[in-house]
């Protein structure tokens, strides 16, 4: 195997090209509005999300009575133990199986695609936002930014080991093109919008 | 592994049902509008945008050798294995000796062009293990024995009554029932059960980062997460293009990559 490795590379390096091609300036993008929150609601909506404005975590409580989910709750945000269990610790992944809503923290979101990121420190288990019926991401209003780009300056030289842009529920339309929610990961996608 | 039939001869008996082409015609149509549409809402950014990506493939076309190097040890650094594959036959064969390494007679897999092109599914079959397609286009296209008809939409060929009867046959859908819906679930049924019992997930790669080791992989489905985060082991199978060499050159990519194949603005799932 690492004779192939040598092989591959030596090939690699006697045909590719040998001039300078230097890699493009990215800062050439900057943001195209300054209506973040407008945008970002827009487009989470568009793409079957759905946006709850809450002042704190007491509202998403009072919502989440109000409107609830017929099955195991489960959360990594300590403020909704009351409502949610706390999500196990790393153990076995197919515990979570029967998780009917997961909620989690969302560091930042984006506008331009109405995508949150979110990390594993701050969903436990890896599989806790895919696995769920139903998914819930807590974001602060004021952790947008305009698109990919400050995306990734956010991110530069973070150590977040797993980490995933998540915009909207699981969806398919491989059937003639008629769009399903719900594929194989969460059917609802709810980002509850947090007041500072 | 069977002969693949000619291309002029397949279009001949495509090309005989003319409703279907007309059919087949208007679904890619419309797909190529919504990918136009998207783009007009980048429209101060999309042509820049374009040109930015090329370059950096272009860099990397230039600097080959070091990025797949640089991958290598950042990918080394983070606990992944990486192995080197010259040819198809050999790609396949690691991929038999990790399964065998595992114990696993069973996986699940998520869409790879790739490994399509290794015909790594049919070598699998040969040496007795069972692999589930996840994506569901391409369980679809796997339930058929035929193989995908487009690398973004599988089974876009397929009109949904097709898709009922096949389902009836093989999942116990009721008989004449096309709902996309009800299809739907009933595969998210199915493929549940794989997910929760498979130990080892098999998923292509979209992007790798050379100055990070790191990998991405765009799913709407989440199928690709939902094998990987529930099995022991993840083989993730990348050709050499997939290389780009930093984290922020994903911010043009990601800004292209859904628009152009399906006219969204992001896939809903890209973890790394």
């Amino acid at each position: 195997m690492s004779n192939s490795r040598d092989q591959i590379l030596a090939k690699v390096r006697a045909n590719q090209p040998q001039d300078e091609r230097p890699l493009p300036d990215l800062g050439l993008f900057p943001a195209r509005t300054t209506e973040l929150l407008d945008q970002f609601m827009t487009i989470l909506t568009l793409i079957g999300g759905k946006v709850q404005r809450v002042s704190n975590y007491a509202a998403i409580e009072t919502h989440l009575r109000e409107h609830p989910y017929p099955g195991r709750m489960v959360t990594s945000i300590p403020a909704l133990f009351s409502i949610a269990e706390p999500i196990p610790a790393p153990s076995d992944p197919h515990a979570l199986a029967n998780v009917e809503l997961a909620i989690i923290s969302g560091e930042f979101g984006v506008a331009e695609n109405g995508a949150i990121w979110v990390t594993e420190a701050n969903f436990g288990q890896r599989v806790a936002p895919f696995i769920c019926q139903h998914l819930a991401v807590v974001l602060p209003v004021d952790q947008l930014c305009p698109n990919m780009h400050q995306a990734y300056q956010r991110l530069q030289g973070k150590d977040y080991g797993f980490g995933v842009f998540i915009a909207g529920p699981s969806k398919t339309a491989d059937i003639e093109q008629s769009l399903v929610l719900g594929a194989h990961g969460a059917r609802t996608m709810t980002a509850f919008l947090m007041d500072n | 592994m069977s002969a693949i039939p000619k291309h002029p001869e397949l279009s001949q008996r495509f090309n005989a049902d003319e409703p279907r082409v007309d059919w087949h015609d208007a679904t890619l149509w419309w797909i190529r509008e919504k990918r136009d549409k998207a783009a007009h809402t980048l429209s101060e950014d999309w042509e820049a945008l374009r040109a930015a990506a090329s370059a950096i493939k272009d860099n990397v076309l230039g600097n080959l050798a070091d990025y797949l190097t640089e991958f290598e040890s950042k990918a080394l650094a983070n606990g992944a294995i990486v192995h080197w594959a010259a040819d198809a036959a050999e790609h396949n064969r690691i991929v038999l000796s990790i399964l065998q390494e595992a114990g696993a007679q069973r996986m699940v897999k998520s869409k790879s062009m790739l490994t399509e092109e290794c015909h790594l599914n049919d070598f699998l079959a040969e040496n007795g293990i069972d692999v589930v397609d996840t994506d569901l286009g391409e369980r679809i296209v796997q339930l058929a024995e035929e193989p995908p008809s487009h690398i973004v939409m599988p089974c876009i060929h397929w009109k949904k009554e097709e898709i009922g009867e096949l389902f009836h046959e093989h999942l116990g859908t009721p008989k004449g029932n096309a709902d996309p819906q009800l299809l739907t679930e009933a595969a998210r049924q199915h493929l549940r059960d794989k997910f929760l019992t498979r130990k080892v997930a098999l998923t292509g790669v979209n992007f790798a980062i050379a100055e990070t080791g790191e990998f991405v992989v765009c799913t709407n489905e989440g199928n690709a997460d939902m094998g990987v985060h529930l099995a022991d082991v993840h083989i993730a199978c990348m050709g050499f293009e997939k290389i780009i060499p930093r984290a922020e050159d994903l911010g043009v990519f990601l800004r292209l990559l859904a628009r152009s194949a399906t006219g969204q603005p992001i896939t809903v799932f890209q973890p790394f």
